[in-house]
């Protein structure tokens, strides 16, 4: 037997249930569960012996057999140790030894004598640590801003650990936040604003790309290379530099609060990075092609729009995608141009709402949801595009 | 023929570009250097507006002769500060009328009154009063009188382009704007926000790359925080991290880690002792800087994860050969591979982030220490409504940006194409 990485084993692991199951008690606390003290020193026990017995037993037995058996014991041995809590919390607990014991399955006395075993565990650990760490960290917000929009002022400062949800209430009340939201702040109107915006944005920058992008991928013209690189450079130039410049301007032009203004700037800032980004997917396609074509007295014009569109549908989708996020996350811009809530994006109606401290904060996370939950879906519906407009395009941003 | 060809591919490329050319060119570079021009104006908020001659229509009918009617043109100069010069006015009326009492500066010549006033100060006002009667002998139709809105023109000096330039605004950036702890706030967010993104993105990257169940779960996961949108998530974190009814301090509270709640994003300071001695933390500071590590971690996480997956797999089998642990093999041939694309990123967003705004606006408006640069161009510009300060201030930030790229292109200039 190898004491020293057996010993190692033991710590890191228990320390990782330890993990697991506060996460579990937190996020039992938030739905309600009394639960003041954690007895840590019984859990430290538990989990050096769950880990013990564990590669103790090794492969002697069946590993369904083993990790049932040794779940329901030692959720058995929680149950007496701690606090009396409702019999939910206890599956949740099972579940996590279950889990736990299928992440060590591999350990057994044989294992820990391998050569480099103890940083084999020390890296296996920390991409476990990690799991836990990075789910909670990013998912936690969101979770946050989702049931806040389901409750109500006074509930929410009575008792601000309270995240359960009471689905006994009518459907009206249970989603009263969204009614309010609409009827009385008038977000379908924004919501329209928002959608108009971000598609327009998309359709004319993607009108002015392509041409664009083309020209700089396939033909030859005095100052080509020159222009290559100021793309690059004006792409990396902040739009808080614009902003004051643009609102004297705007304000003598009048084109403050009106969605044509915001539809100008939009695609002006995210030109260059279009064209950055389709200019190098173009210069991929084999240029036989496009020869072959112009032999057979297609022009220019037709050349974009018969080969190089279709043949590059899936970079387009990447820009579009692309565009589409950085306009419909815009803020700075609608914060300095719109004042007039008749013209505000959803971005701008909530900071607007937030600027009213009477605002229930309920109404102001609702809002919040109708904003990212499109597109949190357009993301996880075209992952592989937008990851790839990401990757090309979003050294800025 | 080739040579024909090759002038048709030119004029055609300047056809396809111009449009591209001359949108970026007025949206992005003109303000550019109106920037320049503006900073060195004493202008503000409320100069911008141009000041304008205008003219309301008010119609009183006379009670004791119902063919006449008095019509009244409340006239004023729109700004409090600018004269306006050569202001001329045109009326249409309709037919059949005609003036009793005419002013010596208008005429009425084929149904139309026209006025020349000459110069109005700033602040002007005057009633000019005039009774009209129908030559028919019937009453008016007021509302004919009424549907037509006086002509008015005039001549103003618009502030923004007059000659007159001043280095006042920069004299204040320097040296009475705290410009000191403006670039060591905004330096100290930058630096810190950079790196801690980077380093929690090599983590995430590390982790992804691993074979665990539910791997593309997690890397979707991963991007949420940069694909949503900052208004949303910034206002999540205010109430997750608010003092008063956060979720946040009531659970450190409920487990006893702390006795009192922590404002977080309102405490400028934090003062706590460590080995004996006495440190200061600048608290909402580096709460801001957490957010803004949380929110763009996923961007460096997308980058080296890119590169992770690129580095072929015989080297990690030959490593195995060797007896290599995984210590070892990071160390030996993964941070090799990433260290080219980290540094890349650390230029690029070390840039980003230096312009940051959205953010810190958001979630502390600039106080409690947390003031950069970019907010401040907003305080001079929006909230003191000094344009000028605001526009000198946005140019140092440009001023520093140069220099951050001239030492980006120097240093890596030619990698980033291959990115």
């Amino acid at each position: 037997m190898n004491y020293k990485s057996t010993l190692i084993y033991l710590i890191i692991s228990t320390l990782y249930l330890l993990t697991l199951k506060l996460v579990w008690i937190i996020l039992s606390v938030l739905q309600g569960l009394e639960m003041t003290s954690i007895t840590l020193e019984k859990n430290l026990i538990l989990g050096l012996s769950i880990s013990l017995l564990s590669i103790l037993f090794g492969n002697k037995i069946n590993l369904l057999i083993k990790n049932l058996g040794l779940s329901l014991v030692f959720t058995y041995f929680f149950y007496i140790y701690n606090t009396v809590a409702p019999i939910w919390f206890y599956f949740g607990i099972f579940v996590i030894y279950l889990f736990f014991l299928n992440n060590i399955k591999n350990y057994d006395l044989k294992y820990l004598n391998k050569p480099h075993v103890i940083e084999t565990t020390i890296f296996k650990y920390i991409t476990l640590f990690g799991i836990v760490f990075f789910s909670l960290v990013i998912l936690f917000p969101f979770y946050l801003m989702l049931i806040t929009s389901f409750k109500t002022q006074a509930s929410l400062l009575m008792n601000p650990l309270d995240f359960s949800l009471d689905f006994t209430k009518s459907f009206k009340e249970f989603f009263k936040s969204y009614f309010v939201v609409f009827k009385t702040y008038n977000f379908s109107r924004y919501i329209l604003t928002s959608t108009i915006v971000s598609i327009g944005t998309v359709i004319i920058t993607l009108l002015f790309a392509i041409p664009a992008a083309y020209a700089v991928a396939r033909l030859n013209f005095f100052g080509k290379t020159f222009l290559s690189t100021s793309i690059l450079i004006i792409y990396m130039f902040p739009a808080i530099v614009l902003v004051i410049p643009l609102y004297t301007i705007f304000s003598q032009l009048g084109l403050r609060n009106s969605i044509s203004g915001l539809l100008i700037v939009y695609t002006a800032t995210t030109l260059p990075v279009a064209i950055y980004m389709l200019q190098g997917y173009f210069k991929s396609i084999p240029k036989e092609i496009e020869d072959a074509a112009l032999i057979d007295g297609h022009n220019w014009f037709g050349i974009i729009l018969k080969i190089i569109i279709p043949l590059s549908l899936p970079a387009i989708a990447s820009v579009a995608l692309y565009v589409f996020m950085i306009a419909w996350n815009e803020f700075l811009f609608s914060l300095m141009f719109l004042d007039n809530p008749k013209t505000f994006t959803l971005s701008r109606a909530i900071n607007y709402l937030s600027g009213d401290a009477e605002t229930p904060r309920q109404f102001l996370m609702a809002g919040s949801v109708i904003v990212t939950l499109p597109i949190l879906l357009i993301f996880i519906y075209f992952e592989k595009y937008l990851v790839g407009g990401l990757t090309s395009g979003s050294i800025k941003g | 023929m080739a040579d024909k060809l090759s002038k048709i591919e030119k004029r055609t490329a300047y056809a396809l570009i111009l449009p591209a050319i001359l949108l970026v060119f007025s949206i992005i570079l003109f303000p550019i250097f109106a920037n320049i021009w503006i900073s060195f104006k004493e202008v503000e908020l409320k100069d911008i507006r141009i000041p304008e001659p205008r003219a309301k229509k008010i119609i009183k009918s006379i009670p004791e002769d119902l063919t006449k009617l008095k019509i009244v043109y409340k006239l004023r100069n729109s700004s409090l500060l600018e004269n306006i010069t050569d202001v001329k006015l045109k009326d249409k009326l309709p037919a059949n009328i005609e003036f009793i009492n005419i002013d010596p500066r208008c005429n009425f010549k084929s149904r139309t009154l026209s006025c020349s006033f000459g110069e109005w100060k700033a602040k002007y006002r005057e009633n000019l009063e005039f009774i009209i009667y129908n030559v028919n002998g019937n009453s008016i139709d007021k509302k004919s009188l009424k549907s037509k809105k006086p002509k008015l023109s005039g001549k103003a000096d618009n502030i923004l382009l007059t000659t007159n330039f001043t280095l006042n605004n920069f004299k204040k950036v320097f040296f009475k704007n705290d410009f000191k702890d403006l670039l060591l706030t905004t330096f100290y967010f930058t630096f810190f926000g950079t790196l801690g993104a980077i380093i929690f993105g090599v983590l995430a990257a590390q982790l992804v790359n691993q074979k665990f169940s539910g791997r593309t779960f997690m890397r979707s996961i991963l991007l949420f925080p940069y694909v949503g949108p900052v208004v949303a998530l910034a206002y999540t974190w205010t109430l997750l991290l608010d003092p008063n009814s956060g979720t946040l301090n009531a659970i450190l509270i409920k487990f006893q880690i702390l006795d009192q709640p922590i404002n977080l994003l309102g405490q400028k300071y934090l003062t706590f002792q460590f080995l004996g001695i006495d440190l200061k933390l600048r608290l909402a500071l580096t709460t801001v800087i957490f957010f803004e590590i949380w929110r763009y971690f996923p961007l460096a996480f997308l980058f080296v994860l890119a590169r992770l997956q690129a580095i072929p797999k015989d080297l990690y089998e030959a490593a195995d050969v060797d007896g290599a642990g995984p210590l070892n093999k990071f160390f030996n041939i993964t941070f090799p591979q990433i260290t080219a694309i980290i540094s890349i990123l650390f230029m690029i967003r070390f840039i980003w982030n230096f312009n940051k705004f959205e953010d810190i606006f958001l979630l502390t408006g600039g106080a409690s220490g947390t003031r950069t640069l970019p907010i401040n161009v907003y305080e001079q510009g929006f909230a003191i409504s000094n344009i000028g300060m605001g526009s000198a201030v946005s140019m140092v930030i440009v001023l520093i940006l140069i220099i951050f790229m001239i030492l980006y292109f120097k240093l890596i200039g030619k990698r980033a194409n291959e990115l």
